[in-house]
């Protein structure tokens, strides 16, 4: 493996992982305070691609497309929190797991019928086209590099909101202790609604940024959600800080085990190790912290 | 001998059962059979969700390893289902041994998880199987002989199929009462307790998970030789969720519930996509409906119906003690 | 003599809190030992010590002479200690006499047997029965644990325990919730076993203490600031100042 090959892995990694981590932060807020199961979440990484192809198509500019996709996800994902969600916060996570499947089950076949079976291709926005040189000799998608420093920006965001204003108070003291912000008086309902359409929104956004590198189709969102789940359990459930470090590790690991693999064991059983891999490490995990990295408190 | 009124209930259904090939048409005793290897598949999910306390969203990949199982057996030359279908139902457990091991000493929401990304990991080790078609799996060229009997006939295939049904879950309904039965159905109700009272919760979910995986995998051994196919969308996380499904479509904790949600399941579909080609956009909600809506699966419904709850007899004490040997 | 349970300067600590702090306390064979203090104490850490469920951060737990600190929970079950818990802790969906029948199958080597039904088996039954019938709920014994009295389930509780043969209870406040008439039989019911189990009893019923209890620890902070019998503790000073936090009459703890 090449210095070059080497870099240029590494930032895929990154890049990847941090896609991850805005998929992960939806699913593990979701569950650190509501206590709920959303499978649901990768139909929204999906529907940010979608409907961010929807809006190019209609103002046939990026900059529009971007805000106006976002609404959509989130106007879609303050139904589904009103409809589907709030009767699930009392249930159990066998409701929960059922009724978020019954949903992706429904998405996945919503978006064939606005859009059909073929899948649909978004091409980069030209001022993001081509490569740069970040290394001598180091040739880079700017496209990538776009996305990574949007990805750290949503992070620092959301650090920033956590730690600094009352929505984020909230949060971190609905993760700990429910009780005490329902005696608060303050509307546990609303902080719901917020903390669910935020984890949609960073969702909606992955799904937006991925789609020029993939194809956006159908059941796009589910292997997503998958190696969320795996970034959640390696993290710990409930912990932000966790979902990054957990999404950076099988961002990156992830990237390196289809690359090199192939090359160290041959096309066949590489292949089959690669598929393995991710499950792997999270098995490695497991095998020294049965919740995780950084679990909350109160799993 | 006076029959309760759910004896009768189960020797109807048996009768219904095994009727349907009378009615002539191929179709129908293939479509019974499918409900047959399903509910099966769906009674080992049951196991673990109704009586062990254990949301599993990888089931199906036992039923995978099980197909794949018999379709390597079968291509590579062996063809009597008296050695292939244990060796599926092997190779499941071996898997399970693994899997079990890891995702049992997590709980609630990581077991979910953890249980959804081991099933995926044998997925996508499935597509990966160049040899054996990759993601478009590989065709079987004939069934599974039974003892040298033929199952290339429909109606006979259903009826070994139908009789293996009527086995695991005679033996499932003796394995719930039974001492072991009474441990897992305690740990569903509080672990805590179990282990306060001595039993060490792990070796029996341990246990429990081996034994539906080994059903699960006799599913998958079966469903390998009605289609004659094999690919990895038998293994997908999806099929797990449709196994879910029909554990409370019928009425989780119940023997009878997961082949009758299995019935249900296959049913609308087939009534659904026949109507339109995007069924599942109605598929989806109906199951969410199902959760949000309605507290009772279709099983228990009818049981409650019928009158034909099982009594519980009040104990009379018996003299004497019939011995503690098993 | 060893101890039948003995704590060696067992330390836990929450994050910046110090919720068991250098505890050291016995309970002979046969005695009845009674932890009391103030709510936030520890004394629900500390019996969570005790049985497994969390591990000290330092010290040494024995049991009969034997170091337990590293034991599973139902490993300690099996050795002889038994417990109840002070909020229900039952198996609602089983009948009373299933609940204490179970208890009862844990004492066998293991529970791998796949056919009989335990329903029939006479030699969990009998005994279930005859507990029941001992803490005076035998007419319930067909009844669903889940739909049974709060008092009704404290006797459950204490049967669940006997059912295991243990050589020592752990009772965290057995009477918890109890009305009069209960509290009455409760106490009846603890004086009948006193003597035939080494006991350490959590409880707040102050009547309960005094009349039943050998020896008395008091657990103010994580700390044992006092241990002795009943006059002893009754008169000592620094028990009334932390337990009350001023200088009164050593009266009944709120309930």
């Amino acid at each position: 493996m090449t210095l070059a090959l080497f870099i240029e892995q590494v930032f895929n990694g990154i890049q990847f992982g941090l896609m991850l981590f805005l998929m992960a932060v939806g699913v593990t807020l979701v569950f650190g305070i509501m206590r709920v199961i959303n499978l649901a979440h990768g139909s929204l990484f999906m529907v940010g691609g979608y409907f961010m192809i929807a809006a190019f198509d209609a103002t046939h500019s990026y900059v529009l497309a971007v805000p106006l996709a976002l609404a959509g996800v989130v106007v879609v994902a303050a139904v589904l929190e009103i409809l589907v969600l709030r009767p699930l916060y009392s249930r159990g996570h066998l409701d929960q797991v059922l009724a978020t499947f019954g949903l992706t089950m429904f998405f996945n076949e919503a978006v064939v019928v606005i859009w059909g079976r073929v899948p649909l291709n978004l091409a980069i926005p030209p001022l993001l086209a081509g490569h740069i040189e970040i290394f001598p000799g180091v040739s880079y998608p700017v496209y990538r590099l776009a996305i990574t420093g949007a990805a750290i920006l949503c992070g620092a965001l959301l650090y920033l909101v956590i730690r600094f204003t009352r929505l984020g108070a909230l949060i971190r003291a609905g993760s700990d202790k429910r009780e005490i912000v329902e005696a608060l008086g303050i509307n546990i309902g609303l902080l719901y609604t917020a903390v669910f359409g935020l984890g949609a929104a960073l969702a909606g956004l992955a799904g937006m940024m991925t789609g020029p590198l993939l194809s956006v189709e159908s059941g796009m969102g589910d292997p997503i959600l998958i190696l969320t789940l795996v970034v959640i359990v390696i993290g710990g459930s409930g912990s932000v800080r966790g979902a990054l470090v957990g999404a950076l590790l099988v961002g990156v690991f992830d990237t390196f085990s289809r690359v090199m693999l192939p090359r160290l064991f041959g096309l066949s059983a590489g292949s089959a190790l690669v598929g393995m891999a991710v499950y792997v490490l999270m098995a490695v995990v497991l095998v020294f912290s049965r919740t995780g990295l950084f679990a909350a408190h109160r799993g | 001998m006076t029959l309760s009124r759910r004896s009768i209930l189960y020797l109807v259904l048996l009768a219904l059962a095994l009727a349907v090939p009378l009615l002539g048409n191929t179709y129908y005793t293939r479509f019974a059979t499918q409900i047959a290897m399903y509910g099966m598949a769906a009674l080992a999910v049951d196991l673990l969700l109704g009586y062990v306390g254990l949301i599993t969203f990888g089931q199906a990949a036992f039923v995978g390893v099980g197909a794949y199982v018999t379709g390597m057996l079968t291509v590579a030359g062996v063809h009597d289902a008296l050695i292939v279908w244990p060796a599926a139902i092997l190779g499941a457990v071996a898997f399970a041994l693994i899997i079990g091991a890891l995702s049992l000493r997590t709980e609630g929401f990581q077991f979910i998880m953890v249980t959804l990304a081991f099933a995926q990991m044998v997925y996508y080790i499935a597509q990966s199987l160049r040899s054996y078609g990759g993601d478009n799996g590989f065709t079987i060229p004939r069934r599974n002989t039974l003892a040298g009997m033929s199952l290339a006939n429909h109606t006979v295939f259903y009826y070994v199929v139908l009789a293996l049904l009527v086995i695991v879950m005679v033996v499932a309904a003796r394995l719930v009462k039974s001492e072991f039965g009474m441990v897992i159905r305690g740990r569903r109700d509080n672990e805590r307790r179990l282990a306060a009272i001595g039993f060490p919760p792990f070796r029996y979910k341990y246990a429990a998970f081996l034994i539906a995986a080994g059903v699960a995998g006799l599913a998958g051994a079966l469903m390998a030789n009605h289609a004659r196919f094999v690919s990895p969308a038998i293994l997908s996380w999806q099929v797990s969720g449709q196994l879910l499904a029909m554990v409370i479509l019928g009425s989780a904790g119940t023997l009878m519930g997961p082949i009758f949600g299995a019935a249900i399941y296959l049913v609308f579909q087939q009534v659904l996509s026949d109507y339109t080609d995007h069924w599942m956009i109605f598929f989806g909600p109906l199951i969410v409906a199902r959760v949000l809506f309605v507290k009772e699966g279709l099983w228990g419904m009818l049981v409650r119906a019928l009158g034909a709850q099982e009594i519980r007899a009040p104990r009379r004490p018996v003299a004497t003690d019939r011995g503690a040997a098993e | 003599m060893t101890a039948m349970l003995e704590t060696v300067h067992l330390y836990k600590s929450f994050g910046a809190l110090q919720v068991t702090d250098d505890v050291s306390i016995t309970v002979e064979e046969g005695e009845v030992h009674a932890l009391i203090g103030p709510n936030g104490a520890g004394k629900t850490t500390l019996i969570g010590q005790l049985t497994g469920e969390l591990r000290p951060d330092a010290g040494h737990i024995r049991f009969d002479g034997r170091d337990i600190t590293g034991l599973a929970t139902a490993d300690r079950a099996r050795l002889g200690l038994a417990r109840s818990f002070q909020i229900t802790s039952i198996f609602p969906s089983f009948t009373a006499e299933g609940n204490v029948s179970l208890a009862v199958q844990a004492t066998e080597k293991h529970s791998f047997r796949f056919w009989r039904p335990a329903e029939t088996l006479e030699r969990l039954h009998r005994p279930a029965r005859q507990l029941l019938r001992q803490l005076g709920i035998v007419e319930r014994a067909d009844t669903v644990a889940g739909g049974m009295a709060h008092g009704e389930h404290r006797q459950l509780e204490i049967a669940m325990a006997l059912a295991t043969n243990p050589r020592m209870l752990l009772l965290d406040e057995p009477m918890a919730g109890l009305g009069s008439e209960e509290s009455q039989a409760m106490l009846e019911l603890l004086a009948r076993l006193k003597g035939q189990y080494s006991i350490l009893l959590i409880e707040h019923d102050m009547d309960v203490v005094f009349s039943l209890a050998d020896r008395i620890s008091v657990l103010v902070n994580g700390r044992v600031i006092a241990s002795g019998d009943g006059e002893a503790i009754r008169n000592d000073p620094q028990v009334r100042i932390a337990y009350l936090g001023e200088d009164d009459e050593f009266g009944e703890a709120d309930a």
